[in-house]
């Protein structure tokens, strides 16, 4: 695979602790990536160095296939999670500014506002003082400076966080708009209903290490506690299928004419067809499926793991 | 473009464009202006008003003595008490009684008093204070003449020969025994003003840089800023940027100043001539002449004299110079220091703890800058002038008075490298403290910062 970002064992020291341990992690390229993890777990630790705001203390950072360095400045746009503009500013004159920082001649920053603004809708903003916008209008103006200069590598730490649903609707399907023209999204957060809608990939730190990257659907199966939901036709009773130690019955339930049962699979020799086997005399079968865990119980169930033995 | 002027355009325009800046920039002129002009203006305005000053003379020796100029008539008055008099004056509408004792003549310092509803101008007071010493030293001359038995004419010429004005002029030698007039008095003039110039531009314009720093990190868009630029060069970019702003305020206010006087001049004092002579002057100059001889104007245009060979004996392309100099470099050593500050705050009531560290020096500075105008010489001038937190202000002070090269060289440079260590210190605590919120901090958390490899 083709990969835009990959870092290997990155660490990070601040005095009295360690805000990144061995971080390694890669990003393909044309993903969405998401960076999760608790607050203070070491997110924005790691996307402050990706940006070169600071430097690692050790570890490797490649970016488009080079060594991080300067010019990378121009291939990343970074709208950080404690973000703002300046209040007295007039909002095309401050879009332009952060534009031009990126490296963009004025030209061509006017030229790329003026097709975000029209496509916002947000034209007879330019000339209004930034204290005059909604903290949500401000948030277009921020996300429009993010990707003006069409960096390869976008990041947005906890970018939802703040906007309200209309907005946050309007900026998921920039994000994916984005991610199709062939630019690659990473992006923190702690939301994990988020995270499923529209990542690809995640790493999920954990006071500051890596717990587990990957492919979230990989991911997901991987940590799938084998519970299997099951319906047959007609009123079923636990003691009609009487179970042998490999299966344990977690719950019946009765559903117009239907019945549905999860059951949890206790002995690792005994697989699913030999589940399907054994239930098919048992009834008429008309659904049999594993249930595959949300994120979000994967990421409650991993962090409260990774925590456990670090009590002392 | 590179980043680092981008910014410095933005704080520059930003600031040159606002309301404040466009008003002080047009308001201080006016005040130096009027501080300039108003007093001139005011002395040649004519008193018209006519006065009736009512003259109880108990001596005897003024009976109709004052004359009646234009504004000023006089009324004498029979002898009475003094409360009497100031009854009449009541019912009469004088402008002033004036009681004179009879032992006018013989007391060694002589006194009247003048009794008025208001306190009456300085121009009345010398009219009346002319006439009087004028006769009085007359009567004086007569009685002692006819103690001594000489003519009265004949002991005013003894006087008058006898009469010394002593003044110390002073020279400056150089190296190549060249000499040159001086004037200590304009040397702590100029001295003085240049060193409470740079305190007031150090104040005003680091405080611009620390304010500017904070509303970064409070409108929290200074994460998006140095993940373009690097923190230093956001720094840098704010201070020179602030720096162009305070000399332009500066320059602009010099042009302006200098417009409106030379226009105020034209339109309300005629001429410079006018001004020569306007009544008081003329009053001033005429009574010297009247009283004796006149060896005071003689010394008054004489100090003029001197003080103009003085300003030309002042070297002002090296005090123009050093004062550009020490203006811009004791700005730039104390605006790391401010925007240090700033960034390890997230609000302006937090910046107390840190200020002492700053303004200490600087009033430190101001404080020796008057003992220096007294003693240019000595090692605390010395000291103080090397000493980089106070040498912009303190040096400027010892310049007219002259100073050797090699202290101007020590000095300038021991400011420059000051000015790279505190910057590049500054940018050490300025970078950590931008990103932190939230968060009280300490003298040893900024040691912490400061110790921080990246």
């Amino acid at each position: 695979m083709d990969y835009i970002l990959r870092a290997e064992n990155v660490t990070k020291q601040y005095a009295g602790h360690k805000a990144l341990d061995n971080v390694s992690l890669s990003v393909p390229k044309g993903s969405i990536y998401g960076l999760l993890g608790p607050n203070g777990a070491g997110k924005t630790s790691f996307i402050r160095i990706l940006n070169q705001i600071t430097a690692p203390d050790g570890g490797t950072i490649e970016l488009l296939g080079q060594a991080l360095n300067k010019k990378h400045i121009r291939n990343i746009g970074y709208l950080p999670e404690e973000r703002g503009l300046y209040k007295k500013m007039k909002v095309g004159e401050q879009a332009m500014y952060l534009t031009q920082l990126k490296g963009l001649s004025r030209v061509d920053a006017a030229k790329r506002l003026k097709y975000w603004f029209e496509k916002f809708g947000i034209e007879s903003w330019w000339d209004k003082k930034v204290e005059a916008l909604s903290k949500g209008m401000a948030q277009k103006v921020q996300f429009i400076t993010t990707v003006l200069h069409e960096p390869e590598l976008l990041i947005f730490d906890e970018p939802f966080s703040g906007f309200d649903p209309i907005n946050a609707n309007l900026l998921k399907n920039e994000i994916l708009e984005l991610r199709d023209k062939g630019a690659t999204v990473i992006f923190s957060t702690h939301n994990m209903s988020s995270v499923e809608e529209i990542c690809d990939d995640i790493a999920l730190i954990n006071k500051s290490k890596i717990v587990v990257e990957g492919n979230i659907d990989t991911i997901r199966k991987r940590y799938a506690p084998d519970i299997y939901e099951i319906i047959f036709e007609g009123e079923f009773t636990n003691p009609d299928l009487a179970m042998t130690s490999d299966y344990e019955i977690l719950q019946t339930t009765p559903l117009n004419g239907e019945t549905s049962i999860r059951l949890k699979q206790l002995n690792d020799n005994f697989s699913a067809n030999d589940l399907i086997k054994f239930l098919l005399p048992k009834g008429e079968l008309k659904s049999f499926r594993q249930i595959i865990p949300s994120m979000n119980s994967v990421f409650i169930s991993l962090v409260e793991e990774n925590d456990q033995p670090v009590n002392n | 473009m590179n980043r680092t002027s981008i910014i410095i355009r933005r704080e520059y325009l930003s600031r040159v464009k606002k309301k404040t800046f466009i008003i002080m920039t047009i308001l201080g002129p006016i005040l130096f202006a009027a501080l300039m002009i108003v007093p001139i203006w005011l002395a040649q305005i004519k008193d018209t008003e006519e006065k009736t000053i009512a003259i109880l003379d108990d001596s005897f020796l003024f009976v109709d003595q004052f004359e009646d100029s234009e504004y000023l008539k006089y009324e004498y008055l029979q002898s009475m008490d003094v409360d009497a008099a100031l009854e009449l004056m009541k019912q009469n509408d004088f402008y002033a009684v004036l009681y004179i004792p009879n032992n006018i003549v013989s007391t060694g310092r002589s006194s009247a008093m003048m009794y008025s509803y208001k306190q009456p101008g300085l121009a009345v007071q010398m009219e009346l204070l002319n006439h009087m010493e004028k006769y009085i030293t007359d009567a004086k001359l007569q009685i002692k003449g006819e103690e001594l038995g000489v003519e009265k004419e004949a002991l005013r010429n003894v006087i008058k020969a006898v009469e010394t004005n002593v003044d110390i002029k002073t020279r400056i030698i150089n190296d190549n025994g060249e000499q040159k007039s001086t004037s200590t008095e304009i040397a702590m003039i100029i001295g003085y003003i240049a060193g409470f110039l740079i305190y007031m531009f150090v104040f005003m314009y680091g405080s611009q840089v620390m304010r500017g720093v904070i509303e970064e990190k409070s409108n929290r868009i200074v994460e998006i800023i140095v993940s373009s630029v690097r923190p230093f060069k956001l720094m840098m970019g704010k201070i020179i940027g602030i720096a162009l702003v305070g000399l332009t305020q500066f320059i602009l206010w010099i042009i302006l100043t200098f417009g409106i006087v030379t226009a105020a001049q034209f339109i309300l004092l005629d001429d410079i001539k006018g001004f020569q002579q306007s009544p008081q002057m003329e009053q001033l100059i005429s009574s010297n002449a009247q009283v004796g001889n006149s060896p005071i104007q003689d010394q008054f245009s004489g100090k003029i004299e001197n003080a103009l060979n003085a300003l030309s004996s002042i070297n002002f392309p090296l005090l123009i110079g050093a004062f550009l100099f020490y203006f811009l470099f004791g700005y730039l050593l104390y605006a790391g220091m401010f925007a240090a500050v700033g960034a390890a705050v997230d609000n302006e009531a937090d910046t107390q703890q840190f200020m002492l560290p700053i303004s200490l020096p600087l009033v430190l500075g101001l404080i020796v800058m008057f003992s220096v105008i007294n003693s240019p010489e000595s090692s605390l001038a010395w000291w103080f002038s090397i000493i980089p937190f106070t040498s912009p202000i303190v040096m400027m002070v010892r310049i007219p008075f002259g100073v050797p090269v090699i202290d101007l060289v020590l000095s300038f440079s021991v400011l420059i490298l000051s000015f790279i260590f505190m910057v590049w210190l500054s940018g050490k605590i300025y970078r950590i403290g931008i990103l932190m919120y939230g968060k009280k901090v300490s003298y040893k958390e900024l040691w912490k910062w400061i110790r921080y490899k990246n």
